[in-house]
């Protein structure tokens, strides 16, 4: 019921406004503009090279006073020549440039992009499909990087191109320089309207992209159910439907960019034929001679290409303005759960924890924990049971700072959790959630990752100290057991165990399992409390499980109803009560005896 | 992830003559809409050379005589502008077919692959998902789809370009075959030059696509875990990981730069040299009274037409590497074998089933999990599968619903091997609520149904069999609302029991239940367990558990331990005679009296 979402204040901001921020964001982008300018100016000098050498020819070569020139002719083609290498070069140097920049400047927007994933609350993390959430690291970054390379480029070049030779044009008639922007003003408008309605159909295409892949994800990731159900049919059809309408909203957006295409083609006509028609009218009167006018023709070709470029590149424009938008998204996201600046450390030792009349609701939804207030003594192991909804998890997330409280305030030793530093927190305080994830590695990587530059005999110690060294014993390759995708190689059961050994090496002060050992056999749990119970004596441990043998064996035991603390004390003390947990014991007793 | 591997071969062998036949094979599928858009091609390039003429014509005979004599004719005039209009408005007809189709038949491919594609991932076994990260099933069907028919957007363009390059030649020799000869030269220099930047950029394309590949993966595995990184605080390595990985990337992608900076200059230069050239000769030749001032300009225009469209050529060219690896990955999906087989037949009848597992033994890959497994259940009798954590319960309960077959043995119903079954017969048999539950994107009510035609008052029974009724009712739209990855947020207990519905709600005459209830507090599974066994569609029943008052339910316990069957009875007499059982279902028992002992 969460309604925290990431695309807030990215969706307001204009394509322009899009841009510029991502470019104050990225400063890396802007790295050496200046040179690669410099560089795009001198590129497009090359364009020119064509129409001057024909207006040369014509007017100083074949209708020179006195028949043809071949000198002259010779000497303006060896120098337009020359202009092409220069042009070349530059071009070259420009190409490299503004290939390293960019990718300089993606790569830095990549990798902030990413951590700032990490850095969102879970609240935040799960208000958005996984795969949507890779994308914007992923293939939103490309599409800018797209953008950057060939639109970027060809933008340069264009307005480059645009400059010089509107500069030419002026030099050799101001009149029909004013004509020819007369023919193109209309086409400014035009593009503009079309552009507006391209974005709308761009996003479209892209709404429909990201559903079509949440289609597919789903026939993948549920292949295990869709089987068992025979629903193939059914999945296969939800498939088509996304295809469809993707398909549907891309020939759209297509039938707009070639509409828009072709008004430049026109427009271009339509200057053309008005300077032969007043270019002739002037050249009659002497205003322009015959070189000139028909070098002007050849001048109109290379204005109207930055504007078709122009349009063209509106298509990826908007694909990476949108893109763009998304990763800002996320830039622009913010950490609602921080590290605190210049966070407090925690001592090394025992933990104690205090709740002070701590409240909690989701975004938008009611409060499923009210006015817990309460101290755990360090070194005490806790139970924490309740039925299910009942709001252990949520005072499991609120203990370790996976969330901050609504109201009120937790503290450990004393400091407010949101005081101490995450690189603090993260390292003496450690959760093992019921989902036990692995990444793709080996049993022993994945261990190592809750103590980097643990050594293999470490980790060896560790699984025997947790009474699970015939598990390793007996897996095909040992610790060097690869686990698979998201550890799928190993049953549920198994990955707990990886889980919680990972979360023991950590060596944290303060212990949290939530369900850790739900899909554990009954010996191995029994086996794996005992060995956790010794190991962790002198830590704080608190421990949520339906399986009740749990709260038999710990300290203290809290029994939450209904996002209400309504009973604590000892198993042998609540028990005996007519209350929640003797209730909630009975039940467990009649099923597990 | 290795398995975009086998670039290096691709790109050893011819890449642009497989490439082209993947061209071939877009044309066959999209044979007409192909010829709309590469007849529209060709008319823009028609036009293109008719723009050329047209100009040389008016230089000819409106502007140099106009301008020589001082004196504009009107009907020159106007008859230039209208011949400058209309051979415009031709081409842009030409361009619209052009894009449309090239648009159209992209996109279509995409579309036709992308069904493709993913029925076969739904015909594909389970055992074939289970060897491929779902990252990359993800890029078969998106971006593999995509890289492959990406070279179709510039496609026609070329084919058009390749009509026009034919008919410019023609006109040129016509015009004047020394200017032809002479300007000709440029053309073999931009194919020699477009294979060399095709050598030289393939290699760097495919690695790049491949890094892209990864640099997902990483990001996919990473926010998958989201929640370890954080609990462990390994953000800055997770990060430290993703950079390497995207910074491999950001090398491959500035080398590309490179050999583009590098190409690109040089293919625009040569045309343009190619018109020095022709101006050059071109003068003399006209001082030598061979052709007319006009012609000349016109050969010089052409060049200038020429120089933006052969580059289509180049694009189509540059966009092959990247469609060969992408159609390579999409045919290894297409192609992948080892899909399950089907017979034609169906289990009669409505009562309970008789199930049999016979011999049967099962690995993955090398890794041996079940074997010599056999045991059977009479009709409308519940077994409860108990094992240690690790002993191939889960991968028995999958074989027992075909998700997978067994290497050696047999799974029948009511004495029908499981192969032999039609497809979807299976499924109006069993029903299986695995350990894990998937939710799809959809209402409550989609999610038990799955789409078939079942009353709301089934939906609801169903629900309060499951224990799920309340929790339903409680939501703020019951039945329609959306649940799944981006819908309401449920627990985990409140999953399972959804799940546990969309079985019972099948009435199904097997239900196979993975250790179902395992997030349910032991109340609720209590009353779940009970309003199973009540509820009058009686059904065999296999049931993987830990718990006591499961068992308990059970006419038979299976004890599995380390994929082998090690006792068979029921509870009393296993807690008597099997070691390995007593010491599992007592654990609690014992843990307790330790601690009262020592208390």
């Amino acid at each position: 019921m969460s309604t925290a979402t990431i695309d807030g204040r990215a969706v307001e901001r204009g394509a322009f406004a899009t841009l510029a921020h991502g470019l104050r964001l990225t400063p890396e982008f802007r790295e050496g503009l200046p040179v690669t300018l410099v560089l795009a100016m001198v590129a497009t000098g090359g364009r020119v090279v064509v129409p001057v050498a024909v207006q040369q020819t014509i007017d100083h070569g074949l209708n020179a006073p006195g028949g043809s020139d071949l000198g002259l002719v010779r000497l303006a083609c060896g120098l337009a020549a020359l202009a092409v290498a220069v042009t070349a070069v530059a071009s070259y140097l420009m190409n490299v440039r503004l290939y390293r920049t960019t990718e300089n400047g993606l790569l830095a927007l990549r990798v902030r992009a990413f951590r700032r994933v990490h850095d969102l609350s879970v609240l935040h993390q799960a208000s958005e499909r996984r795969g949507s959430l890779v994308s914007r690291v992923t293939s939103d970054v490309d599409t800018i990087s797209t953008f950057m390379q060939f639109g970027g480029l060809l933008v340069l070049v264009s307005t480059a191109q645009v400059v010089l030779t509107t500069v030419i044009m002026l030099v050799w008639s101001w009149q029909l320089t004013l004509l020819v922007y007369v023919c193109f003003l209309p086409l400014v408008f035009a593009i503009r309207l079309f552009q507006r309605k391209l974005q709308g159909a761009y996003g479209a295409v892209r709404e429909r992209i990201g559903a079509l892949l949440g289609a597919v994800a789903e026939s993948v990731v549920g292949a295990p159910v869709i089987r068992a159900y025979g629903v193939q049919a059914r999945t296969a059809e939800r498939i088509d439907t996304a295809v469809s309408s993707t398909m549907n909203a891309q020939v759209k957006a297509q039938t707009i960019a070639a509409t828009t295409f072709s008004l430049g083609e026109l427009t271009a006509a339509v200057a053309n034929g008005a300077v032969v028609v007043v270019g002739v009218l002037l050249g009659v009167g002497g205003g322009i001679t015959t070189g000139r006018l028909v070098g002007f023709l050849f001048l109109v070709t290379l204005f109207v290409q930055p504007v078709q470029v122009a349009t063209e590149v509106l298509n990826e424009a908007q694909n990476a303005v949108a893109g763009m938008r998304r990763v800002l998204g996320v830039l622009d996201t913010p950490t609602d759960v921080a590290d605190p600046v210049d966070g407090a450390e925690l001592e090394h030792g025992p933990v104690g924890v205090q709740f002070d009349h701590v409240s909690f609701a989701y975004p938008g939804g009611p409060e499923v924990l009210h006015d817990v207030d309460l101290a755990i003594a360090p070194r005490t192991r806790v139970a924490i049971v309740g039925e299910t909804g009942s709001g252990k998890t949520t005072f499991a997330k609120l203990l370790t700072r996976l969330m901050d409280p609504t109201r009120g305030a937790v503290r450990l030793n004393g400091l407010p959790l949101d005081g101490i530093s995450f690189s603090s927190l993260r390292s003496r305080v450690v959760m093992v959630p019921q989902d036990g994830f692995l990444f793709d590695s080996t049993v022993a990587d994945n261990v190592r990752y809750g103590r980097p530059g643990a050594t293999d005999e470490q980790i060896a110690l560790a699984f025997l100290e947790l009474g699970l060294a015939d598990w390793v014993e007996q897996l095909p390759a040992g610790l060097a057991t690869p686990v698979g995708e998201r550890g799928e190689s190993l049953s549920v059961g198994e990955r707990q165990l990886v889980a919680i050994a990972r979360a023991y090496i950590a060596d944290p002060d303060l212990l949290v399992l939530d369900e850790a050992t739900s899909a554990v056999d009954p010996a191995t749990e029994v086996r794996l409390n005992r060995a956790l119970d010794s190991l962790t004596r002198g830590r704080t441990t608190i421990t949520i499980a339906h399986r009740l043998s749990t709260a038999e064996a710990a300290d203290d035991v809290l029994v939450v109803d209904r996002g209400v603390v309504v009973e604590r004390g000892p198993h042998a003390e609540l028990v005996v009560q007519d209350g929640v947990y003797a209730r909630l014991h009975a039940s467990w007793m009649s099923q597990s005896r | 992830m290795t398995s975009a591997a086998p670039a290096d071969a691709q790109v050893s062998g011819n890449v642009i003559r497989r490439g082209l036949g993947v061209l071939w094979v877009a044309v066959k599928e999209q044979p007409r809409i192909f010829a709309v858009s590469a007849l529209g091609s060709a008319l823009f390039g028609l036009m293109t050379i008719a723009q050329a003429y047209v100009f040389g014509r008016i230089t000819e005979k409106v502007i140099v005589p106009s301008i020589r004599d001082g004196e504009a004719r009107t009907g020159y005039l106007v008859a230039a502008f209208c011949a400058i209009v209309a051979t415009a408005l031709l081409k842009v007809i030409g361009i619209i077919a052009r894009r449309l189709g090239a648009g159209i038949m992209q996109y279509r491919l995409q579309a036709t692959y992308r069904r493709r594609v993913t029925r076969r991932y739904l015909e594909l076994p389970l055992s074939w998902h289970q060897e491929h990260p779902t990252g990359e099933l993800l890029s078969n069907a998106n971006s593999d789809v995509e890289a492959t028919w990406y070279p179709i957007a510039p496609f026609p363009f070329a084919v058009g370009v390749l009509f026009m390059l034919v008919v410019t030649l023609g006109l040129l020799f016509v015009t004047d075959p020394v200017l032809a000869v002479v300007g000709s030269i440029v053309f073999p220099a931009i194919a020699v030059l477009t294979v060399l930047y095709s050598r030289r950029m393939s290699p760097l394309m495919t690695r790049a696509q491949q890094l892209r590949g990864e640099v997902s993966t990483v990001a996919h595995e990473s926010f998958d875990g989201a929640l370890v990184v954080k609990t462990l605080g390994r953000e800055a390595d997770e990060t430290e990981r993703f950079r390497a990985r995207s910074a491999e990337l950001r090398d491959t992608m500035v080398a590309v730069g490179r050999v583009r900076g590098l190409f690109d200059p040089l293919m625009e230069a040569l045309p343009v040299l190619g018109v020095l050239v022709v101006l050059l000769v071109g003068t003399s030749r006209v001082g030598s009274g061979d052709i007319n001032s006009g012609e000349l300009v016109r050969v010089a225009y052409l060049f200038t037409l020429l120089a933006f469209p052969v580059r289509a050529l180049g694009w189509v060219l540059n966009e092959l590497p990247r469609s060969v690896v992408g159609w390579d990955r999409v045919q290894r999906v297409l192609t992948a074998t080892g899909a399950q087989t089907y017979g034609e037949g169906s289990v009669p009848g409505s009562s309970p089933t008789a199930l049999q597992v016979q011999a049967v033994s099962f690995a993955y890959g090398n890794d041996g999990v079940l074997s010599d497994v056999a045991f059977d259940v009479q009709p409308g009798r519940t077994v409860a599968l108990v094992g240690p954590t690790g002993a191939g319960k889960s991968t028995l309960a999958s074989l027992l619903v075909r998700l997978v077959d067994p290497e050696t043995g047999t799974v029948t119903y009511d004495d029908l091997d499981l192969r032999g079954l039609a497809p979807g017969a299976l499924a109006q048999v069993a029903a299986l609520v695995p350990q894990q539950t998937f939710l799809f994107d959809d209402t409550v009510r989609g999610n038990i149904t799955l789409g078939a035609d079942i009353p709301d008052e089934d939906v609801w029974g169903a629900l309060r069999i499951a224990q799920g009724d309340g929790f339903v009712a409680a939501l703020e739209h019951g039945l329609d609302t959306v649940v799944g990855e981006r819908g309401t947020t449920l627990s985990g207990g409140q999953r399972q029991r959804l799940a546990l519905a969309r079985a019972v709600v099948r009435r199904p005459r097997l239900l196979v239940l993975d250790d179902a209830t395992s997030s349910v507090d032991p109340s609720v599974e209590q009353r779940i367990l009970a309003g199973l066994r009540d509820s009058a569609a009686a059904s065999t029943v296999v049931v993987v558990a830990y718990r006591r008052a499961t068992i308990a339910l059970a006419d038979e316990v299976v004890f599995l331990d380390e994929g082998r069957v090690t006792a068979r009875g029921t509870h009393d007499e296993l807690l008597a005679t099997s070691d390995g059982y007593r010491d599992l279902v007592t654990a609690y028992e014992r843990a307790e009296a330790e601690r009262e002992l020592s208390a």
